[in-house]
């Protein structure tokens, strides 16, 4: 059983406060949406969870059975998809995949490679490199890319951004999919989409 | 740890392979500085020293010209975050030396019977000469590698490297010099001893301290 701590999570931007005092504990199979207007923080606070911003006040603790991990352990655990991911242009899409496989230490055949590639619509494109890739595609390639990891925290930001209507029904079948099997957080501001999540973090 | 360095490696190796963005600045600027060199000398005999001297100055300033742009391109294409959540520090370090290693030969491998044939300067030992060259290659990419990785993360990239390279390199540079002017003088592995303690001891430092540090720099 995984746990998600965050205690007194506070950020500012000089003068700009973004939110203070966030607290919150999620454990696998919980999920939670993080809700609020444009500037609210719910990137910069993905972005925490993440260990890419620093926080100004706060503390976050992601352990395994009341033991906590390792911040490498925890990196490789954590998934997180992003409109400002990106991933390698001049590189096919296959391998990207197998290279983010390969370097989170992972093992992913050719064939398991192709049902992801299905999975989200993105079936016979898999050579094609990235830089002929739409928007949409590449938003899809960044659910394959973490559904390789099977994370034990998977954060997702703005779920179906850049998608078609096809694409929003193949996420929120994916986000289906994963709740219940890890710890979830989606930053949105899509009612369809924080409706998805068990409970709701207002940064309003 | 391993495997994952020839993963970025080959990830590296593989999209400089597609782009050529290192390679062809790296040469233009050697091709470029060794002809502006020869066609000046004419033809003119260069002694040892200086010969060394102006070898050396087109290896650097080529190196300094495209050895920063493996992090560089991280940054600027907004993939360094994605590298960042899928691996640990090290062995993107080593996939990243390991890149600039094979850049930095490959220049080597042209430049080198280009210079030795435009100047016609060069007597000795080949053997020691390549050995030389070897450990300049080492000794140039243990150091820019970790700078690299510094300037990746600041707002004026292309002259920030060249200006904090300059005096970590200056003393490397000079026994670069020194152990190529006694090589084209014929010198014995002997003689040589001295210098090749300080080349070999440099990226053992550089190395050492990158290893430990860069954790720090590529996450924080």
């Amino acid at each position: 059983m995984y746990k998600f701590e965050v205690t007194n999570l506070s950020k500012r931007y000089g003068r700009l406060k973004l939110f203070d005092n966030i607290s919150f504990s999620l454990s696998t199979g919980d999920s939670m949406a993080i809700t609020g207007p444009n500037g609210s923080g719910k990137s910069t606070m993905a972005k925490i969870f993440l260990k890419t911003v620093i926080p100004n006040k706060g503390k976050m603790n992601f352990s395994h059975n009341d033991k906590e991990l390792d911040t490498d352990v925890q990196r490789i655990l954590t998934a997180f998809v992003s409109p400002y991911l990106n991933y390698y242009a001049p590189l096919t899409a296959e391998e990207n995949i197998l290279f983010f496989a390969s370097i989170s230490g992972i093992n992913i055949t050719g064939k398991e490679i192709n049902v992801l590639l299905e999975k989200v619509g993105l079936e016979g494109r898999g050579m094609d490199t990235l830089s002929t890739y739409s928007s949409g595609m590449l938003q899809r390639l960044k659910y394959i890319i973490a559904l390789i990891k099977k994370p034990a925290l998977m954060i997702i930001d703005e779920p179906t951004a850049n998608l078609d209507e096809s694409g929003k029904i193949i996420v929120r079948n994916i986000i289906e999919e994963l709740r219940g099997k890890c710890i979830l957080i989606i930053a949105t501001n899509e009612k369809e989409e924080y409706n998805l999540a068990g409970r709701e973090l207002s940064l309003a | 740890m391993l495997s994952k360095a020839i993963s970025i490696f080959l990830k590296d190796f593989r999209q400089e392979f597609r782009t050529r963005y290192a390679i062809n600045s790296i040469m233009l600027f050697g091709i470029t500085t060794l002809t502006v060199v020869s066609f000046s000398l004419g033809e003119s005999n260069l002694p040892p020293k200086l010969s060394a001297t102006l070898y050396w100055i087109i290896i650097f300033f080529s190196a300094m010209s495209s050895l920063a742009h493996v992090f560089v391109r991280e940054e600027e294409s907004g993939t360094a975050m994605a590298l960042r959540l899928h691996t640990e520090a090290e062995p993107v370090f080593f996939g990243k030396f390991l890149f600039n290693f094979t850049v930095l030969f490959v220049l080597m491998l042209i430049i080198t019977p280009l210079f030795l044939l435009f100047t016609d300067t060069y007597q000795g030992d080949m053997l020691l000469f390549s050995f030389i060259l070897f450990l300049g290659i080492i000794d140039l990419c243990s150091a820019t590698t970790i700078i690299a990785a510094i300037v990746a993360r600041t707002s004026t990239k292309g002259a920030l490297f060249a200006i904090l390279s300059f005096p970590i390199m200056l003393p490397l540079l000079l026994v670069l010099v020194r152990a190529t002017e006694k090589v084209f003088l014929e010198s014995t592995f002997s003689q040589l001893s001295p210098d090749f303690i300080f080349l070999v001891s440099f990226p053992i430092v550089m190395l050492t301290a990158s290893f430990m540090l860069f954790k720090f720099v590529w996450f924080d």
